[in-house]
């Protein structure tokens, strides 16, 4: 203790940090299995970070042409880059080397999954609003890089995969109008596949890239600490107050466990199933390739998209040739990613709200958010699975030409049912929660009057059960007005169209004289 | 703050949050000894992880890689990495245990306040700006102000330029691009061994992966490759559709295609035989051999380039020229000679 004592006095006495333990020492965390889903992205984070900086040590980023010997019989004595000989001597030389290749592969396919489905829970829940919308973009922005980063990780072995994915970088490079080939030659040194792409993705991988990520990963972790968790409504719950565990003791010991259980799940599975076998694929090579190539799984809806373009989009202006094969999935891709971003910012044009909000929605009662999610989703799922149309062909003994058929009718149309079935179901789950919390709910237990009348039990909530289901935010359909002006402007009349599209079918939330009345009325 | 279209009650017809539920204790709070079993568990859970430690040291020397043997890869693997696995998830379980079933459990609740500055520190905010405008006369000296906004707009100008020679500066891409190593006289040969081919060895039905004669001595070899990689096919004559002025192409139904795909550049590699049909394992475009590999499916526009090949006296199959268009996919000015 006295040690203790010494080194807290120590530091204090040169720090001030004893103000810094008063201030976050017992802030409060709300606990939910969702809340999780950032950990896990910030966890594996770390664990790429440590695993990473291993491999570092024995990569070579290098395209310089070398002859492989090595532990690696199949592959002794064939020509490679530096890059992919020493890719195999840390898989085949370096004790540990493949099971550090592997976490590292492993913990980046999930650090892309968990933020995917951390954004899903922050949007299906609003807890995109003010004052969270920077940090949305934020972490929008960490999605893009994490993305980044895959990509270029993925690149970097120069094996025949991650070869022929640049390949085709490079040809959608070639597509984009007027500056194309210009791009391409400064990006790869010249003509494909140069000697230089490797050691400038590494460059980005390993320094640029991961300094953004750890940049906006603070930039997200301090706002967090400024706006304070958001929470699910509850008894005791306000805007006014955060309700959880404090980090001192408990949230650090979950949170830090946590960790270990991330990291230790990660090792398991690097430990027991392979990843990215670049010794199968062999080095870079512009002419052979096999059947079934894929990329990692975030890049497939890239992917997909070029796929499911029809044939004959493109055309020339004079001498000139636009790519619309390739310009039109770009586009969508980035209107997608546009959209993603953006929402936050349209939902509060709509309504108008410029309150903070600290309590997220249950999905079901924001019935047209949860839509456009659900649309969103699917249309990305179209995009994704149509980066495997092969591969579904052979599975389901279909011929790629219907797979892709298929993949394009879904990504227009699946969206529109994705809408309408996800905003139906919301709105009945809003209408089932209203009736329950009216009239309580069929105890099953059918009771005989003495007039001969049979009726089933009611059973009421208790009022902690109640408030769950009562408390969400209500808006109603913009009335169109004239401004100060006596003028409706266009702007005005979008905004009016818009906030009937999302507030036109509402469930109103429960009235305390509702309640009163239905509870007077005789609790069935 | 506005509510927008919000629909806020009148406080008389909002319903009375209930406020906090009376605390459910844990068994390990009502039993000590439920208490102790848990700690006892916990202990064991970090016991483990120590164990889990030592057993990864011990897999990475017990478990050495051994030249040219597999095995001694996946039980270097396995084990090192179980090892680890169980010294971390020893201490994961563990710590959320403990925070689960012995920490205090009660929630505590904390004060928001609103994110904006209160009234106050915004006017000494506005004050921080307006002295230091007063000070500095940033808005009142115009001269200055807008000649630093103008330098502060040039100087990293320099920072982007330097960042020219990243492509090469003496190479014009569309003429590049343009030209493979296929001239006439070149042999086709075989990838990768570099065998050139008798025309009478391509027999009906088959297909060559071809590369030119000697590649495989140029320094550039792989960027070579990527653009003159030749797919190479015989079919009855008859079967071809043969447009005007490519009549002497083929040579007895032997045709040689551009490998690399008009859409984003894989190599077009899956020949069917039955069909004809060049399908491009990417993004699944497909090309018909028979009529001069035009686009019968998928995202390709552009049939894949032909190669006008011969024999040469001592019957083996040679260029008659380069390509006659770019190869590869398409690009902004690729017809723009």
């Amino acid at each position: 203790m006295r040690v203790t004592n010494w080194a807290a006095n120590y530091i204090d006495e040169r720090t001030g940090m004893s103000g810094l333990v008063k201030e976050l020492g017992r802030k409060i965390f709300p606990d939910h299995w969702s809340y999780m889903l950032g950990e896990v992205a910030l966890y594996s984070f770390i664990v790429i970070l440590l695993s990473g900086t291993f491999l570092t040590f024995f990569f070579q980023a290098s395209m310089a042409e070398t002859v492989y010997h090595g532990s690696y019989a199949p592959l002794e004595g064939i020509k490679m880059s530096s890059a992919l000989s020493s890719t195999l001597h840390i898989s085949f030389d370096v004790r540990g080397g493949l099971l550090l290749r592997q976490i590292h592969h492993w913990a980046a396919l999930l650090f892309v999954a968990s933020i995917g489905l951390h954004m899903l829970r922050i949007f299906f829940t609003g807890a995109f609003r003010k004052p969270r919308e920077i940090n949305w973009i934020v972490g929008f922005t960490l999605f893009v890089l994490a993305m980044a980063e895959g990509f270029t990780g993925y690149s970097l072995p120069d094996d025949l995969l991650s070869g022929n994915g640049l390949r085709i970088i490079y040809g959608m490079v070639e597509g984009v109008p007027v500056v194309g080939t210009w791009i391409d030659f400064l990006l790869f040194g010249g003509e494909f596949p140069g000697d230089a792409i490797v050691g400038r993705l590494y460059t980005l991988h390993i320094l640029l890239l991961p300094a953004a990520v750890v940049a906006a990963i603070g930039i997200h972790l301090v706002l967090l600490v400024v706006n304070k968790h958001t929470q699910f409504a509850g008894p005791g719950r306000t805007e006014k107050n955060v309700v959880g565990v404090p980090i001192m003791p408990v949230f650090a010991a979950k949170a830090g466990g946590f960790f270990f259980i991330v990291f230790g799940v990660i090792a398991v599975v690097a430990a027991t199933v392979t990843i990215n076998p670049i010794w199968d694929y062999g080095p870079y090579d512009p002419s052979p390739i096999s059947a079934g190539t894929q990329p990692d799984w975030y890049i497939g809806f890239a992917d997909g998209a070029l796929r499911l373009v029809p044939p004959g989009w493109e055309f020339m202006i004079g001498p000139y040739t636009v790519s619309l094969n390739i310009l039109i999935p770009i586009i969508v891709l980035v209107m997608f990613l546009v959209v993603v971003g953006a929402y936050p910012f349209f939902e509060a044009w709509i309504t108008g709200d410029q309150r903070e909000h600290h309590m997220t929605d249950r999905p079901r009662n924001a019935p047209v958010r949860t839509a456009i999610g659900a649309a969103g989703v699917t249309f990305y799922a179209a995009l994704w699975a149509a980066a495997s149309s092969d591969i579904l062909a052979t599975h389901f003994k279909m011929s790629v030409e219907w797979v892709t058929h298929i993949i394009q009718f879904a990504l227009i149309v699946g969206p529109f049912i994705a809408y309408f079935l996800a905003k139906r179901i919301c709105l009945g789950l809003q209408k089932k929660d209203r009736e329950i919390a009216l009239h309580g709910f069929e105890s099953g237990r059918i009771v005989r009057l003495p007039g001969g009348e049979y009726i089933e039990v009611h059973r009421q909530l208790s009022e902690y059960e109640r408030w769950r289901l009562l408390t969400y935010d209500d808006y109603q359909p913009l009335m169109l007005r004239p401004n100060e002006r006596g003028r409706i402007t266009n702007a005005a009349r979008l905004r009016a169209r818009m906030s009937r599209w999302f507030f036109e079918d509402r469930i109103a939330p429960v009235t305390k004289g509702e309640l009163e009345a239905s509870h007077q009325h005789g609790g069935h | 703050m506005p509510v927008g279209t919000a629909v806020v009650l009148p406080d008389s017809e909002q319903i009375q949050n209930p406020g906090f539920p009376p605390y459910r204790p844990r068994v390990s709070d009502l039993d000590p000894k439920k208490a102790r079993s848990n700690e006892r568990r916990i202990a064991l859970l970090f016991a483990a992880s120590m164990v889990g430690s030592v057993f990864a040291i011990v897999a990475y020397i017990v478990f050495p890689i051994n030249a040219n043997d597999p095995g001694s890869i996946r039980l270097n693997n396995l084990f090192l990495g179980l090892g680890i696995a169980l010294s971390l998830l020893g201490i994961g379980i563990a710590a959320v245990h403990w925070s689960k079933a012995l920490m205090e459990g009660h929630d505590l609740s904390e004060e928001r306040h609103m994110t904006r500055g209160s009234e106050a520190t915004r006017a000494s905010a506005a004050e921080v700006f307006h002295l230091g405008n007063k000070e500095s006369g940033f808005t009142r000296r115009k001269l200055v102000r807008n000649t630093l906004i103008a330098s502060l707009a040039l100087w990293p100008l320099p920072g982007i330029i330097i960042f020219r020679d990243l492509g090469p500066a003496d190479q014009d891409a569309n003429d590049v691009l343009r030209h493979t190593m296929w001239k006439a006289g070149t042999r086709l040969t075989k990838d990768p061994n570099g065998v050139p081919i008798k025309a009478s060895d391509v027999t009906l039905g088959s297909v060559f992966h071809v590369i030119p004669e000697g590649l495989d001595d140029r320094e550039d070899a792989l960027e070579q490759k990527a653009k003159a990689a030749v797919l190479l096919m015989r079919l009855k004559p008859e079967d071809l559709h043969v447009s005007k002025g490519r009549e002497n192409w083929n040579y007895h139904g032997i045709v040689a295609y551009s490998k690399i795909c008009t859409h984003v550049g894989c190599p077009v590699a899956l020949y069917e035989q039955q069909t004809h049909h060049l399908l491009c394992p990417c993004h699944q475009s497909q090309f018909d051999i028979t009529h001069e590999a035009e686009v019968i499916f998928g995202p390709a526009k552009r049939p894949l380039p032909q190669l006008p090949i011969t024999v040469d006296s001592e019957g083996y199959l040679v260029a008659r020229s380069d390509f006659h268009e770019p190869v590869g996919p398409s690009f902004w000015e690729r017809d723009h000679t």
